[in-house]
């Protein structure tokens, strides 16, 4: 090989020039073989809003729905239950439900659209299992500071019955809302917010 | 003739393929320490694990349907109706965790013999990185019977990313493929599970072994063999890896084979261990299982997760354990290599390490109680003391004079005969037995002395301290 004479600032210029080149061209085909793994058009659209028929549901009642693949709890509490809610926020992580993420109709300490039906996403904020139904009040196994509410098995988290969160667990949120309005006083319909006043 | 057609065929191979070269530079001429005791089997076996996932993992394929509908009852097919389902399925889950238990028993073996140690740095990452596509492939393989624990194991360790700030919530949404575990998320682990992973498992093994290769195999003594060789410029303390190794490995084959055998024939779940319960039930997206617990091998990191009251803080802890292992070779400031010249205290944090990582593995099974979760605390402070202490404690220690040539170890199986002889007694015969034919082997007329077997335990014992110190 002969190199004399050779101009190395061309060859330097065309490797640069391809290197360039190809990273571009690798970054745009990066684009749609990374995003063909998010949820697809269909996985999005099956979001569909869910009908519950709340006529039949007895005070302390607890209804499971499944809602884009998530269990979604109705809860018709009972007035005590309203009551002790209202004396727990000294012991709650997040009470006025700041940080958390409800639709703004359900931004109230009830977290509710009525006070005594109560509608959520049934997986915990931490790492999103499902936590069990506790109402009774002081259980053997969870202790005499257990006033009734939500407790997660996996990592012990635990939410009252407005599922907001305790301190000093795991979970760092109040347990999700979903959007749902009620179309007349027996039927909800959950995945549609409600209309808004005066539109 | 036939022979001459035959050597010729193998010439015209050898002029176009160096198959010769890689034999021997691998295999007959590739030089190992002579001084390999019973943690060097370990290697070898993880290989013979890899090849077992490999050929049943195919094998299940054949049968398995990838599809949230599909899955669980392909998987009870599998094990009812496909001829030798039963035993290719156990085979595959027990190998898991057989792979697991080899593989945490080859890494402990390259702590206690330094075998991370400069030069071997890069043999000890490509083994972490092996380590941890182990855990992915694994973590994605509980997912496809879709059980209940396969489920609510997924949705926990996904949700781990969500933790993540900023990008968490996005970057969670991204790898289920949907907003919960769902049939999307089954089937892309389907296809890490049996096409990504391998592969870079693969690629990861042959660089693992490259590099070893190059640098040479460490020994229990911890010294070079390379520093002395003989005229010939092979090690005066290596043997060649074939034909002795290969042999060598051959009987550990044999009696881990026994092992797994047994498991799969006899225990295939393992009593929950190596296949949980819940995982008998259909997954249900309604319903979180009572207790969940991540199989046996994640369960100390998994104590360590829970044992943090953060998010955040807890997912960091968690990697941060897994992390800290590839940090290892710069940690460790002290040159002596094995631990049969490091200082008793060394040992002793060793040994206080391995409590805690036997600690933290029971506790991620059970449930988090307030007790459990302080115990898990104290061992999780251990756990990370061991290794973010190192620099300190490594530097100023009193090692033991290292020898320049690899020791000889007198094997359990020549001590053998003189401890029997130790812990027994003669029994003189009775008039009755001596017509006995039975007792005409001296082995029968032996009777336990408590006395000798006190002054053996007082010895172990003595010996177990003295090797602390």
């Amino acid at each position: 090989m002969i190199n004399e004479g050779v101009d190395k600032s061309k060859r330097q210029f065309l490797t640069s020039a391809l290197t360039v080149v190809g990273a571009v061209g690798t970054g745009y085909l990066a684009v749609p073989f990374l995003s063909q793994m998010q949820p697809s058009v269909k996985a999005m659209a099956a979001g569909a809003p869910v009908t519950v028929d709340i006529s039949k549901m007895e005070t302390g009642q607890l209804l499971r729905v499944e809602w884009r693949g998530k269990p979604v709890w109705i809860l018709n509490r009972t007035p005590e239950v309203l009551e002790t809610l209202k004396s727990l926020d000294s012991q709650l992580r997040d009470p006025k439900s700041e940080e958390s993420s409800q639709p703004e109709a359900s931004k109230n300490p009830g977290r509710s659209i009525k006070p005594e039906v109560f509608v959520a996403v049934g997986l915990c904020t931490h790492l999103g299992c499902s936590p069990t139904f506790r109402p009774e009040i002081a259980p053997h196994d969870l202790g005499e500071n257990w006033k009734g509410g939500f407790f997660c098995p996996c990592h012990g988290s635990w939410f009252d019955l407005a599922g907001r969160v305790y301190q000093g667990v795991p979970a760092p949120t109040n347990l999700e809302i979903p959007p749902y309005r009620y179309i007349n006083d027996t039927q909800i319909i959950v995945g549609e917010a409600p209309e808004e006043k005066g539109a | 003739m036939k022979i001459g057609r035959f050597a010729q065929t193998g010439n015209w191979i050898l002029a176009r393929f160096p198959l010769a070269k890689v034999w021997e530079e691998h295999m007959t001429h590739y030089y190992a320490p002579k001084n390999f005791n019973i943690w060097y089997f370990f290697g070898s076996l993880a290989l013979l694990v890899l090849v077992n996932q490999f050929v049943t993992g195919i094998l299940l394929t054949m049968n398995y349907k990838p599809d949230a509908k599909l899955a669980f009852d392909s998987v009870e097919y599998i094990m009812r109706d496909v001829h030798w389902g039963w035993l290719i399925r156990y085979m595959h889950s027990t190998g898991a965790s057989a792979f697991f238990i080899v593989v945490y028993l080859h890494m402990f073996r390259g702590v206690m013999y330094g075998s991370f140690k400069k030069p071997r740095e890069l043999i000890w990452i490509f083994g972490m990185l092996i380590f941890v596509c182990l855990m992915a492939e694994a973590f994605m393989g509980y997912l496809l019977p879709w059980g209940q624990m396969s489920y609510w194991g997924a949705q926990v360790i996904i949700s781990l990313f969500s933790a993540i700030p900023v990008i968490g919530e996005d970057l969670s949404l991204w790898v289920r493929g949907d907003y919960v575990v769902s049939d999307a998320t089954l089937n892309r682990f389907f296809a890490f599970h049996v096409i990504s992973v391998p592969l870079v498992l693969v690629m990861l093994v042959f660089m693992h072994i490259v590099a070893l290769h190059e640098v040479g195999s460490n020994n229990p003594d911890g010294i070079e063999i390379k520093k002395y060789k003989d005229e010939n410029g092979i090690p005066l303390d290596g043997i060649p890896f074939h034909p002795y190794y290969t042999v060598k490995d051959i009987v550990g084959v044999a009696v881990f084979l026994l092992f797994f055998a047994t498991v799969i024939f006899y225990m295939p779940e393992m009593g929950g261990y190596f296949l949980e319960h819940a995982n008998f039930i259909p997954a249900d997206p309604m319903k979180t299982p009572e207790h969940i617990a991540p199989v046996w091998y994640f369960t100390p990191f998994y104590a360590i997760l829970r044992a943090i009251p953060d998010k955040f803080a807890g997912v960091i802890g968690m990697g941060g354990a897994i992390v800290v292992l590839f940090l290892l070779p710069w940690l460790d400031r002290n040159p002596v290599k094995s631990i049969r010249y490091r200082s008793g205290f060394y040992k002793k944090a060793l040994l206080l390490f391995v409590i805690s990582f036997f600690c933290l593995g029971y506790l991620g099974t059970q449930p988090a109680t307030p007790t459990a979760t302080l115990f898990a605390r104290i061992f999780t402070v251990i756990y990370f003391g061991f290794f973010l202490l190192m620099p300190l404690y490594t530097r100023w220690e009193k090692t033991k004079p290292v020898p320049q040539r690899v020791t000889e170890e007198h094997g359990f199986d020549e001590q053998l005969p003189a401890l029997l002889e130790e812990i027994t007694e003669l029994k003189p015969a009775t008039d009755l037995e001596i017509g006995d034919p039975a007792f005409r082997s001296s082995f029968f007329n032996r009777r336990p002395n408590p006395d000798g077997i006190v002054k053996v335990i007082t010895r172990l014992a003595k010996n177990l301290k003295e090797s602390l110190d």
